[in-house]
């Protein structure tokens, strides 16, 4: 077993920094009850200024006149995380989410995306793309990768003893040990885990609890973990708030960049695509404007998804300024790359006919496009039908049937047309009220158009025009 | 006009070339069904992957009897008809009286003369089609070479159909056919790219009532 730790120091300031377009304007997040305003992070360019997490807001003002505070929203860090997860869950199945970490079993996957500095730069890339500063670890325990992604970034160890090795120079502050052993074990005159290591199991286990010896056992390896692995959602739901206005879609277009690329990320670690996703413009007063955005088949590059989200989006007038956007999209169906047929005779670079459907639908609508087969009922307006589930049974009639029907009868203008046929009666439908005695004749119009009519039984009009012989 | 130039230069410089008789006329891979129109026709059928314009006076006049045999054979090949913003609803059984496998079309409605544009010329350049029957409200010189440029790219029969008053203007069809219904029912090549159309108009019986 190989675990790779990343640990994310600036999850919650990244999130949020993410969403905005780069900038050196001093930002922190501020969190804590109206009274008590604090510091939760703070940006490089604040952290300059001196600004510190922890700091009152009254002090950070008074160091710093001018910077952007964000309310910190835990609710929106915990998203980030879930997201970075389905991230990772590309790369492994085994991903655990850890506070301000993500542990995943690598030994795997390590054929496949391997060797380990190659790798890790993937993952680096990646983060970096995403926007999420980070550090690395890798060690063959998950608490052991934790504890040294804390302690330097980029640290890889491979074996049991080499991680044994490293650990013993770890102080306890940084050795990630449950609840308040830390400060505990340093009072008590234990600096490193290597005395910690040392030190006889019994008295640690009556003063501390069990729950340290089986972190440190976890930690050495001696006994092996099982974490509760994370599982990518069915559905995803990505969001983006803003503390100022959006009034042009041209400004939605960066956030939504970020949304697709997240989007993009999470399909490929969950080996899906999208096919269907929704972008909700939210407003001040709460009502929204929904985007749909129809795919022609399940996709998941993350250029492509924002090429045709934001096709749909310039399309889109804003009635109102936009304060958040949202990307919901329910339907994740598999991603099939697309294959062919070896003996195809369309041209190659044809697309599916079920995909020119879907992207027809996706613009014009579910019901604008579909097939029309016979029905089994004798009167016109219900001889055929869009429901393919209906049965047909029978031949075609022999008699003469337009090839053009209209919906509705209409009464035919004109002078008197000259009969070519008919009548045929259909005296019909009594058992359901839609009952209907007509007499059809197939006419020619002074114009030489070829019409099928009707008129009462046994009348010669006023005529209905029915149809057309085209 | 001070320089005599030799016609041998000309020649070998291929800036001149000799004309030649158009090569007879072969059956041609899309047979319109019509014997009498194939003949007149310089591909012996329909253009392929290329638009045709079929010019009407109105509705009804036999625009789809001229392409019900050629639909029939297509779907019977398993080739998949699109038929886009249609005036009217296909009428099942009559369609499927003349051989048309009702399965393979697929009927797409469209709200604004724009989308049924854009819906052509998707299933035109899709190459899934076998063939596309449009009937664009408003289509311009540019929509049209759009659709001719997506047939050509998808390999796809494109058929228009336009209303008559749209003749005088030129199109980048390969084909341009009018129905006429005076004095008798007839077909009028306008255009025909490969050939000269045809002085002559060609007989377009209505038929017999099936």
């Amino acid at each position: 077993m190989l675990w790779a730790c990343i640990l994310l120091p600036h999850l919650a300031l990244d999130g949020v920094l993410r969403r905005r377009p780069p900038s050196d304007e001093p930002l922190v997040l501020v969190t804590g009850p109206a009274q008590a305003r604090s510091v939760y992070a703070a940006n490089a360019s604040a952290r300059a200024a001196g600004l510190r997490p922890g700091q009152k807001l009254a002090a950070a003002q008074a160091l710093l006149a001018h910077f952007d505070a964000v309310e910190y929203d835990p609710a929106a860090t915990e998203r980030w995380h879930r997201l970075l997860a389905a991230w990772a869950y590309r790369y492994s199945a085994e991903v655990a989410l850890w506070p301000r970490a993500i542990v995943l079993e690598v030994s795997k996957s390590l054929g496949l995306f391997g060797p380990w500095p190659k790798f890790e730069r993937q993952l680096r890339n990646d983060l970096t793309e995403l926007g999420f500063r980070h550090h690395i670890a890798l060690a063959p325990t998950a608490r052991g990768a934790h504890v040294l992604a804390g302690m330097h970034d980029g640290l890889a160890v491979t074996t049991p003893d080499a991680l044994h090795s490293a650990l013993l120079s770890v102080p306890v502050g940084k050795a990630r040990l449950p609840g308040q052993a830390a400060d505990s074990l340093a009072g008590m005159g234990l600096r490193t885990l290597g005395q910690l290591l040392r030190a006889p199991r019994d008295g640690l286990r009556r003063r501390f609890g069990d729950e340290l010896t089986a972190h440190l056992d976890y930690l050495t390896g001696a006994t092996q973990e099982v974490l509760p692995f994370y599982r990518p959602p069915d559905r995803l739901d990505l969001g983006m708030e803003w503390t100022h206005e959006i009034e042009h879609v041209e400004a939605l277009v960066f956030p939504l960049r970020r949304l697709t690329g997240d989007l993009g990320a999470y399909l490929a670690g969950r080996d899906g695509g999208v096919q269907r996703f929704m972008l909700r413009l939210i407003h001040r007063d709460g009502s929204s404007t929904d985007v749909s955005i129809g795919l022609l088949a399940p996709e998941r590059e993350p250029a492509m998804l924002f090429e045709h989200a934001r096709g749909r989006l310039d399309r889109t007038t804003l009635p109102q300024p936009v304060v958040a956007m949202r990307l919901v999209a329910h339907e994740l169906p598999p991603f099939v790359p697309a294959g062919r047929d070896l003996f195809d005779t369309r041209p190659l670079h044809a697309l599916p006919a079920e995909q020119l459907r879907e992207r027809l639908r996706a613009r014009l609508g579910d019901q604008a496009v579909g097939k029309l087969r016979a029905s089994t009922d004798p009167r016109p307006e219900r001889a055929q039908t869009a429901d393919m589930q209906a049965q047909f049974i029978g031949t075609p009639t022999p008699l003469p049937r337009p090839t053009w029907l209209l919906d509705t009868p209409i009464p035919l203008r004109g002078p008197p047309p000259r009969i070519l046929a008919g009548p045929e009666r259909l005296e019909t439908g009594w058992w359901d009220g839609g009952g209907l005695r007509r007499d059809y004749y197939v006419v020619e119009t002074a114009q030489g158009q070829r019409a099928w009519v009707f008129c009462p039984i046994g009348e010669h009009g006023p005529w209905m025009l029915h149809g057309w012989f085209a | 006009m001070g320089q005599v130039v030799a016609l041998d230069a000309l020649f070998a410089g291929r800036q001149v070339w000799h004309g030649r008789a158009a090569p007879a006329a072969e059956p041609g891979s899309q047979p319109t069904g019509w014997a009498q129109l194939d003949a007149a026709l310089p591909a012996g059928g329909w253009p392929e992957h290329s638009l045709s314009e079929i010019l009407l006076p109105a509705d009804g006049v036999g625009e789809l009897q001229l392409v019900l045999p050629t639909l029939a054979r297509l779907t019977q090949a398993d080739g998949v008809i699109a038929v886009i913003a249609p005036p009217y609803t296909p009428c099942v059984a009559g369609w499927e009286n003349r051989g048309v496998a009702m399965s393979r079309v697929d009927i797409v409605r469209t709200d604004t003369p724009r989308d049924a544009l854009w819906a052509a010329e998707q299933c035109l350049r899709s190459g899934s089609c076998a063939a596309v029957l449009a009937w664009p409200q408003q289509a311009d010189d540019r929509a049209l070479r759009r659709l001719q440029v997506a047939a050509d790219h998808g390999r796809a029969l494109g058929f228009l159909f336009r209303d008559r008053r749209h003749a005088p203007q030129a199109s980048p069809a390969a084909l341009r056919l009018e129905v006429e219904t005076a004095p008798v029912r007839q077909l009028r090549i306008r255009k025909c790219r490969g050939g000269q159309p045809p002085a002559m108009a060609i007989p377009f019986p209505a038929e017999s009532g099936r």
